[in-house]
C-alpha cells in the first residue's frame, strides 16, 4: 500500500530497529485507509523521540514543547473544528511532563486522537525511567532499580471516563491499524497507548517481550461496560490489546464553545467581527 | 477669568471613602453609587483596595465626584464612611479635621463620628440588607446630589426582585439621604458640583472592561486563562461577552496550558489571548519562548500585583516589567504595551492583536490591580468599522512556513486554508519548519530572520506622550497606569517648568527617548515598584542614568496629592542627575 502521508527524502533520526518505525507505518496505513484529506490533517506533538513522528509525515504539524501537546491540540480543534487533530507523543511526554494536561484533556474531551508510544523508558535523554517503567528496571539514574509504582495509562483514562481508551502494540500491525482507525473515527478524546520497543535503552521490554506479554482481547468483549473495562485495563502480564473502553455519551469540548453552539462549524479565522458587535457591548457600559 | 470670591469657599469636587469588612456590602455600595452618580449627571471615579479575604478584613473603596473630570485617587478624604471599627485606625492617614466621618456611633466608639446608624435604620425599615442603600443614601445626602434620580434608578436596579425590595430600598436611600443632609448642615459642609446631563450617556469602563472590549475590537476570538487576581477580571469579561462576540473561552488547567492553548489557537487561525498576573506569567514563560522560535503571534494581558511569589495577592505594583522583558530564553523580538487610561487600554488592546499578527511576535498588555479595578466615566467614542487586516495567506503545495524574506516576516498560513502543509517546530528548523542542525547554514539564517523583526518593531514603536510645559526643565517620566495620577499631581504641585513623559509602549522604546530626556535639566522617574525597572530599561537602551526616582512599593497606587508632594521635593533637590554614558575611547585600552 502506498504511504500517501509519508514525507519523502527525509532522514529519520530514530535508531535502526526502533518501534517508532512500526507505529509510523501503522498510522500512515490507517490514514490511507480512512482517506483523510491531507490539508485537513494536523499532527501535534511534544518533545521526545516519539514526538519527532510528525516530522516524518507529509502533513501539517505543531511540534511544540515537552509535555505540552494536548493544550494546543485542543485549541487547534477549537479554532477549526473541520481539522482532524492527531496527537503523537511518548510516555514521558504524555504521562510525565504532561501528566496534568493528560488528566484535564480527558475531562475536556476534545475530538482528538492521542497516540502514545509507550516504550517504558526515556529515549531522547538516553535511558532514564519513565512513568510507565516497570519496577526493578535499572538505569543510570535508577541505579537500584525503579521502585515507584508504574502509571497505568489505560486504567487512569478509564477512571477519568475518557471517551475512547485502547491499548495497541507496534508489533501487531494489523490489529493496531484497526484500533487507530477506530480511534480516529471516534468523536471525542481517543487514547491509544501503543507499546513500542526502545532498542537502545530498554533491554528488558523488547519487541519479543511485548509479543510474549500481550494478547489480543477476545471477540465479544463489550467496551461499553465500564467496570469490566476497568478490570481489563488492570490486567498485566499478559496485557490485553484492543479497544478497552468507549463512552459515546460525553459532550465534546469544541461543540460547547460559544462560536459553535448554533452548530455552525465555520473556523474562527474565517469569521468576521462587525464593529456593531463591539459597539453593542460598549453600549452596555453606560 | 476672575473667579468670584464666593466660589472659592464652595468645593467643586468631593472625595468619599467607604470602608468595611469583606462581605459587608462595600462592593454593592460602590456599584450603586457610581451608577447613580453618573446617571445623575456627575463625573465619577472609583477605585478600591482590598484584602485577600472573602469575609472580614478591611476593604475600602474610594470615590470622587467632581465638576471637572478627575481620574486618579487622592489621599485627602472629605467624607469617610466606616462600616466597622478597625477602618478608623487603618485609614487614619486619610483623615483630617475637615473630614466628615459618618457611621454608627455606638459601633465606632469615636467622638469624631456623625451618628448615622445604617444598620438600625435598615432594620426599622424591615430588612438589615437595606443598610448598604442607607449608606449610599447618606453619602449622597452629605454631598446633596442624586436625590432626584434615585427612585427611578432603584426601580431599574431592583425591578426584577419585586415591589417590596424596590420600595424598601427607595425608603432606605431616602432615610440615608436625609440623615446625610442633616450631617452636612451640622458640619457646615458646602459643595456645588454642576450637573452635566451629557455625562449620563458617557461610557463607564473599568480598566478590565477596556482591555477586554478592546481585545474584542481587535478580533480576539479565543481566550484561555487560569484564574489569578487581578488578571481574572479581563478573562471574566471576555467570558461574559463570549456569546455576543463569538469567542471560544476555556479555563485551562494551569497557566502553562493556557498559553500553549493560545499558541495552538493562533496556529489554527484564531486570534487568542491569555490574561494572568505575575505568578501565573512565571509559568507562561516557556510559551513565550515557544512563540519566539515558532513566530506564532500571541497576546498576553499581564495584570501586575506585588511579588515575588504570591506577594500581596490583591494589591498593586508595576513590578513585572523585567519579567515581561526577559521572559523566555534565547533572543527574540517582542512588544510591551502599557495603557495609561481606559481609552488607551481599549485602543492598545485592539492594536495588540494586529501587531502580534502582522509581526508574528508576542505582544504584552501590561496593567495592574489598580488599573483593572478602577472606573471613571469617559466620553463616548465610536468604534469604526475596523478592518482587522487578515495577515493569513492561502497556502499552496510546497508552502514554506518559515520562508526567508527580505524583512524577516514569512507569510503565515494556517492548516486547512489551501493545500500546503503548515509545519511549526519548537526546535531550530528550516524554511519548511523541519528540525535542522545546520548551524552555520539555515539555522543561522533563521536566527537572523527572527531578529530582523526588531528593526521593524523599533520603527513602529509608539511615541511617548509629553504633557505640560514644552520648555520643561524637569521631566517626570512614567509608564502604564501612573498616567492620570501624574497628570493631576503635576497640576496640584504647581510646578511650572515641568512636564510629564508617559510611555504607553515600554518596549521597544521609541527612538525619541534619549533626546526628550536629555533636553531636561533634571529627569525624575515615577514608578510603582521598588527598584525603578523602567529606569533600568531606559539606561540599558539609551545609556541615560535617571538618578532621581519616585518609587512606591507598599502595594498601593500613587495618590495625586501624595505624588504632588513627592514631585515638589524631587524638583527642589539640586543636581542634574541625568548621567550620560561616557564617550567611548577610540582604540584599544
Amino acid at each position: 500500500m502506498a504511504n500517501l502521508y509519508g514525507k519523502e527524502n527525509v532522514e529519520i533520526a530514530w535508531c535502526p530497529g526502533c518501534g517508532n518505525f512500526g507505529i509510523r507505518n501503522i498510522v500512515m496505513n490507517a490514514l490511507t485507509e480512512l482517506a483523510i484529506p491531507k490539508e485537513n490533517l494536523v499532527f501535534v506533538s511534544g518533545i521526545g523521540q516519539a514526538a519527532k513522528a510528525p516530522q516524518y509525515y507529509n502533513t501539517s504539524y505543531f511540534n511544540g514543547l515537552h509535555g505540552r501537546s494536548l493544550p494546543p491540540a485542543a485549541a487547534i480543534k477549537a479554532a477549526n473544528p473541520l481539522l482532524k487533530v492527531i496527537v503523537e507523543s511518548g510516555d514521558g511526554d504524555m504521562y510525565g511532563e504532561g501528566g496534568n494536561h493528560f488528566i484535564h484533556a480527558i475531562r475536556r474531551n476534545s475530538d482528538i486522537t492521542v497516540i502514545v508510544h509507550n516504550n517504558m523508558v526515556y529515549g531522547l535523554t538516553k535511558g532514564q525511567a519513565s512513568p510507565t517503567s516497570r519496577p526493578g528496571f535499572t538505569t543510570p539514574v535508577q541505579v537500584d532499580g525503579v521502585f515507584e509504582n508504574p502509571l497505568n495509562p489505560a486504567a487512569l483514562a478509564i477512571a477519568l471516563d475518557a471517551s475512547f481508551v485502547a491499548r495497541a502494540s507496534a508489533g501487531e500491525q494489523e490489529k493496531s491499524k484497526e484500533i487507530i482507525k477506530a480511534a480516529i473515527n471516534h468523536k471525542g478524546f481517543a487514547l491509544v497507548d501503543i507499546f513500542s520497543a526502545c532498542v537502545s535503552f530498554n533491554k528488558v521490554n523488547t519487541h519479543r517481550w511485548f509479543k510474549e506479554n500481550t494478547y489480543i482481547i477476545e471477540e465479544g468483549y463489550d467496551p461499553k461496560n465500564k467496570p469490566e473495562a476497568f478490570k481489563k485495563s488492570l490486567e498485566e502480564g499478559p496485557w490485553p490489546l484492543g479497544i478497552l473502553y468507549v463512552n459515546d455519551n460525553k459532550p465534546v469540548f469544541e461543540e460547547k464553545l460559544a462560536p459553535y453552539l448554533n452548530k455552525d462549524n465555520t473556523p474562527l479565522y474565517i469569521r468576521k467581527r462587525e464593529a456593531g458587535t463591539v459597539m453593542d457591548i460598549l453600549n452596555t457600559k453606560i | 477669568m476672575k473667579i468670584k470670591s464666593a466660589d472659592n469657599r464652595v468645593k467643586r469636587e468631593v472625595s468619599i471613602v467607604l470602608s468595611g469588612e469583606a462581605g459587608q456590602g462595600i462592593q454593592s455600595i460602590e456599584t450603586i453609587l457610581i451608577k447613580l452618580i453618573k446617571q445623575s449627571g456627575y463625573n465619577v471615579f472609583a477605585t478600591k483596595e482590598y484584602m485577600s479575604r472573602v469575609r472580614g478584613g478591611v476593604n475600602a473603596t474610594m470615590l470622587r465626584v467632581s465638576q471637572d473630570r478627575a481620574a486618579a485617587p487622592v489621599d485627602k478624604t472629605d467624607i469617610f464612611i466606616p462600616l466597622e471599627k478597625e477602618a478608623l485606625a487603618r485609614y487614619a492617614y486619610r483623615l483630617d479635621k475637615n473630614t466628615i466621618i459618618a457611621g454608627d456611633a455606638a459601633l465606632l466608639q469615636d467622638s469624631r463620628v456623625n451618628d448615622i446608624a445604617f444598620g438600625k435604620i435598615a432594620e426599622a425599615l424591615g430588612n438589615p440588607l437595606f443598610s448598604s442603600m442607607v449608606a449610599a443614601g447618606a453619602a449622597c445626602g452629605i454631598i446633596g446630589i442624586g436625590k432626584e434620580t434615585a427612585d427611578d434608578f432603584i426601580q431599574k436596579l431592583f425591578g426584577k426582585k419585586g415591589e417590596e425590595t424596590v420600595n424598601g430600598n427607595i425608603k432606605a436611600f431616602a432615610a440615608g439621604y436625609e440623615a446625610g443632609a442633616r450631617t452636612a448642615v451640622k458640619n457646615n459642609f458646602k459643595i456645588k458640583i454642576d450637573k452635566n446631563i451629557k455625562i449620563q450617556d458617557e461610557f463607564m469602563l473599568s480598566g478590565a472592561d477596556a482591555v477586554a472590549i478592546g481585545a474584542i475590537a481587535g478580533g480576539c476570538s479565543a481566550a484561555f486563562a487560569y484564574p489569578m487576581t487581578p488578571g481574572t477580571s479581563v478573562f471574566t469579561a471576555l467570558a461574559e461577552y463570549s456569546h455576543k462576540g463569538q469567542i471560544a473561552v476555556e479555563q485551562a488547567e494551569d497557566e502553562i496550558a493556557a498559553i500553549n492553548m493560545a499558541l495552538g489557537a493562533w496556529y489554527a487561525g484564531a486570534r487568542a489571548m491569555v490574561s494572568t498576573s505575575g505568578g501565573g506569567f512565571d509559568l507562561m514563560t516557556e510559551g513565550v519562548s515557544l512563540a519566539g522560535i515558532t513566530e506564532t503571534p500571541v497576546v498576553i494581558h499581564l495584570a501586575q500585583r506585588p511579588g515575588p511569589a504570591t506577594g500581596y495577592p490583591t494589591r498593586t505594583e508595576q513590578g513585572d516589567l523585567n519579567l515581561a522583558l526577559h521572559a523566555g530564553h534565547g533572543d527574540f523580538a517582542r512588544v510591551i504595551l502599557a495603557p495609561g487610561n481606559t481609552l488607551q487600554a481599549f485602543e492598545l488592546a485592539r492594536k495588540a492583536f494586529d501587531t502580534a499578527d502582522k509581526y508574528q511576535v508576542p505582544v504584552f498588555i501590561m496593567t495592574d490591580q489598580y488599573f483593572v479595578d478602577t472606573y471613571y466615566n469617559i466620553p463616548r467614542f465610536e468604534v469604526k468599522e475596523h478592518k482587522n487586516q487578515n495577515y493569513i495567506v492561502e497556502t499552496k503545495e510546497g508552502y514554506k512556513r518559515y520562508a526567508l524574506t527580505k524583512d524577516g516576516i514569512s507569510p503565515r498560513g494556517v492548516p486547512g486554508f489551501g493545500t500546503g502543509c503548515v509545519c511549526l517546530d519548537s526546535d531550530e528548523h528550516d524554511e519548511d519548519g523541519r528540525i535542522t542542525e545546520d548551524l552555520s547554514g539555515i539555522g543561522l539564517k533563521m536566527k537572523e530572520k527572527r531578529m530582523k523583526k526588531s528593526a521593524l518593531l523599533n520603527a513602529a514603536a509608539i511615541k511617548p506622550s509629553l504633557y505640560g510645559n514644552k520648555n520643561y526643565k524637569t521631566i517626570f517620566i512614567c509608564w502604564g497606569s501612573v498616567l492620570n495620577t501624574a497628570l493631576e499631581a503635576i497640576k496640584i504641585s504647581g510646578l511650572k517648568d515641568a512636564a510629564i513623559l508617559h510611555y504607553s509602549q515600554v518596549y521597544p522604546l521609541h527612538k525619541s527617548t534619549a533626546d526628550i530626556i536629555k533636553k531636561a535639566k533634571k529627569a525624575v522617574m515615577i514608578e510603582n515598584n521598588q527598584t525603578g525597572q523602567f529606569a533600568g530599561l531606559i539606561k540599558k537602551e539609551t545609556g541615560l542614568d535617571i538618578g532621581h526616582k519616585i518609587l512606591r512599593y507598599d502595594g498601593l497606587a500613587f495618590s495625586a496629592d501624595g505624588l504632588a508632594e513627592l514631585m515638589k521635593k524631587s524638583a527642589a533637590i539640586k543636581g542634574k542627575k541625568i548621567r550620560k554614558p561616557a564617550e567611548k575611547k577610540k582604540g584599544r585600552r
